[in-house]
């Protein structure tokens, strides 16, 4: 993909004895100081964030996964016992595992798909603005800047039967919080007015990154508004669109303030993040949740993987490395 | 380690910084290591041992202070409070004991948890003696829950019990005389059919659930656990409650659900919801704490309900499955349970002898609204006077069917409340024994909750 970052000096070089003819692999690939240098550098200066980093999140992963194999309870540490896979075929062939996984996708793919549109909008909206321009980003930043369990107990009173406003304003009596498809609804709608902005900013970052000259010259070249956004500005910023629904998706698969506060999972609204904190911390069934969570971030790693390869974007060439 | 360190950053400064930075950087290193010694140390050299206390009510505080006062140095109790949920308290508290930690003195235990933490070790038995001391006088609803294998792990501070509140002029235009006999749910249920008003129960889907189905199956003869359950490893406990009683159970519950006389919300509704629907115009009957009285009386006073709303509210025993067979009153409360790590179990007993009290006890019913374990409380004229239902809140103590008295008390309860949610989904041909099929699966580790 074209970008405008500059490449290192190095790579220059290279580019050049490659155009004089010469196959690459001919000399003995030597780095230079300054490549050493940097090198030496980059470790120093990321090293210490690493080992902290393997500390912190390696070491816990690893646990998590030892733990996953035994049957443990900690109420009753005596009692545990070594059980293999038992755990993942306890929760692969329950069928609570997998309506919590549905009910989970759905939310995901509602809401980011809902957000995706909303935070295009919202991206095109600041970034064009003439007047006003930092108060209009900062009041469309505003839900992300609420602690999303503070927004969620807003919405569920807004919405609460006996003394929300909402049924007041349509004039319904509906119980919101009292079947799967109503709670469902206001915990989307939690969750999209809250990481819309989000959303927006992350693409707002990409639509700053198209040159003017690029959408000038479709211009001239006669292209209506929206085949200047179809043809230029959308592939142009492939790469923030693909972290765009990335994050998101990471992030909404994982939903769980909103429906801890909202429902408590009651009606169908657990989601797999639920099920792991259920086991994990309400029953204290330590190789169970455990299991639960190994098979969540299996699952958060397929999306990951699933979005670069699908998107066809390698965001380590983007940085002209 | 924080002494040692922080001269060094003044020293490393001082190659650079003018004299005044200097001097600032000294006082923060100072500050700091101020701080850091401070949360380390948290012994007090006075020399009282230090106890922390786990409160489930901020309105508990005052007793601690008393009881400081009357110990004169013998102890020193600090609280600690627990979150507002009971479900939030066991969590926090489960966690804390399971790592060991030693500040765990004196926890404020909703007694379905107990025998959970008692099989664990969590908790600190009381000897013989002490539990004679602690049972002296204590009705017996509140002291059953106390004990788990015939040992005493929670010194009964509070019952609770659930009555059936209703509005005379309700009552009277139904023809029900719920003052003077005892009346069933299906009663309940068709008076309030009749006089277009609401039945207001607790159909969310947390421990008040629990509460009401388990109230309603023990009413019906019935139980949820087999009686000797209760020292059987997870696996062999039988869930019973695949039965008429559960089946009675279900369809009283999915009645009021489906019927007119089901409040708005009722599956997302707990006590207070309850109570808004009792206290709108078309409220009828409710099952409640007794708290609510005092909450009436804040609603009066903050012109929520019209003035004068009390006089047309009464109360009588909890409602009747079986028509003549004495119900089965809804039971909670709190106990005061000694942690298994305290490192000073003698003082925290100490202390939980002057904690619970009938003099405690009497201070908190008036101030709290929470009904004391200890009988003679009743006999007080003050208690009296506050608390005009004193005597159907003893008979509530004295009747009461606890909830199960299990070590996997938490995945019971769990099981029952995914099985017996929503009211107006179940069936009484398939809930029980969906329910118990799905508590001995959670229990045997077949099935996640």
């Amino acid at each position: 993909m074209s970008t405008t970052v500059p490449a290192a000096a190095g790579e220059v070089r290279e580019e050049v004895s490659r155009a004089d003819g010469r196959p690459r692999d001919d000399r003995p690939r030597r780095m230079t100081d300054r490549a050493r240098k940097e090198r030496n550098l980059g470790w120093l200066l990321a090293g210490p964030a690493f080992f902290v980093m393997l500390a912190v999140t390696a070491y816990p992963i690893a646990n998590a996964v030892w733990y996953s194999l035994f049957d443990f309870r900690l109420t009753d540490p005596d009692g545990r016992s070594f059980i293999g896979l038992g755990n993942y075929v306890t929760i692969l062939t329950d069928g609570l595992f997998w309506r919590q996984f549905g009910v989970t996708a759905a939310i995901t793919v509602v809401t980011v798909a809902v957000e995706f549109v909303l935070g295009f909008a919202l991206a095109l909206v600041m970034h064009r603005a003439l007047y006003l321009r930092k108060s209009v980003r900062t009041a469309i930043l505003v839900p992300y800047g609420i602690i999303t369990v503070v927004s969620a107990y807003a919405w569920q009173y807004a919405f609460t039967p006996a003394y929300g406003f909402v049924n007041p304003l349509f004039g319904s009596d509906l119980n919101w919080f009292g079947d799967t498809l109503p709670s469902l609804f206001v915990i989307c709608l939690s969750e999209i007015w809250k990481t819309t902005p989000f959303m927006s900013l992350l693409l707002l970052a990409g639509l700053a990154q198209i040159p003017s000259t690029y959408i000038e010259a479709a211009k001239v070249d006669g292209a209506t508004a929206w085949q200047r956004f179809r043809k230029v500005i959308v592939p142009n910023m492939k790469g923030a669109i693909m972290v765009a629904l990335l994050f998101r998706t990471l992030d909404a698969f994982r939903i769980f303030d909103n429906v801890f506060i909202m429902t408590q999972g009651a009606n169908g609204t657990e989601t797999l993040s639920f099920l792991a904190y259920r086991q994990t911390i309400t029953r204290v069934m330590i190789g169970l949740g455990s299991g639960v969570s190994v098979i969540l971030a299996i699952i958060v790693l397929l999306i990951a993987f699933l979005f670069i390869k699908g998107f066809k974007v390698n965001l380590a060439e983007q940085r002209g490395s | 380690m924080a002494r040692r360190g922080a001269p060094g950053v003044a020293t490393a400064r001082r190659r650079r910084s003018s004299p005044a930075r200097r001097r600032v950087a000294l006082a923060t290193a100072l500050t700091l290591s101020g701080v850091v010694l401070a949360a380390c140390g948290g012994g007090d050299t006075s020399g009282a041992p230090q106890l922390t206390w786990y409160l489930n009510n901020q309105a508990q505080q005052p007793l601690a202070e008393a009881c400081n006062e009357q110990a004169d140095g013998a102890y020193e109790i600090e609280t600690s409070l627990l979150p507002n949920a009971a479900a939030g308290q066991r969590e926090q508290l489960l966690r804390r004991l399971a790592a060991g930690d030693r500040t765990v003195d004196i926890l404020s235990l909703d007694p379905p948890f107990m025998a959970e933490f008692a099989n664990a070790e969590f908790l600190r038995p009381f000897t013989d003696e002490e539990r004679e001391e602690f049972s002296e006088g204590v009705l017996d609803g509140p002291l059953e829950q106390a004990i788990y294998q015939d040992t005493m792990f929670s010194a009964p501070f509070y019952g609770n019990t659930q009555l059936l509140w209703y509005k005379k002029s309700v009552a009277e235009e139904a023809g029900l005389d719920p003052e003077n006999e005892e009346v069933t749910w299906d009663q309940v249920i068709e008076a309030a059919e009749q006089t277009g008003t609401t039945v207001a129960v607790q159909g969310r889907r947390n421990e008040s659930l629990m509460v009401w189905v388990n109230a309603l199956v023990e009413s019906a003869g019935g139980r949820i656990l087999s009686e000797d359950s209760q020292g059987l490893p997870a696996d062999e406990v039988d869930a019973v409650i695949d039965s008429e009683a559960g089946a009675e159970a279900a369809r009283i519950m999915n009645t009021i659900a489906t019927s007119s006389v089901a409040p708005p919300g009722l599956s997302t509704a707990g006590e207070e919801e309850s109570r808004a629907a009792f206290q709108s115009e078309n409220g009828g009957f409710m099952v409640n704490w007794p708290y609510v009285w005092k909450a009436f009386e804040a609603a009066e006073e903050a012109g929520v309900v019209p003035e004068g709303f009390r006089d047309d509210v009464a109360w009588t025993r909890y409602p009747q499955v079986i028509p003549g067979e004495a119900s089965a009153t809804p039971l909670g409360g709190i106990g005061l349970s000694v942690g298994a790590y305290s490192e000073n179990p003698e003082a925290a007993v100490e202390a939980v002898r002057c904690l619970r009290s009938p003099e405690s006890q009497k201070e908190y019913m008036l101030t709290a609204g929470d009904p004391g374990a200890s009988e003679e409380i009743y006999d007080d004229p003050e208690i009296q006077e506050a608390f005009p239902m004193y005597e159907a809140i003893r008979e509530g103590l004295t009747e009461a069917a606890p909830r199960p008295i299990s070590a996997y008390y938490g995945d019971v309860t769990g099981a029952v409340q995914q099985g017996y949610h929503p009211p107006d989904e179940l069936v009484p041909a398939v809930t029980p024994e969906f329910t118990a099929e799905f508590i001995e699966g959670v229990l045997s580790n077949d099935q996640m909750l």
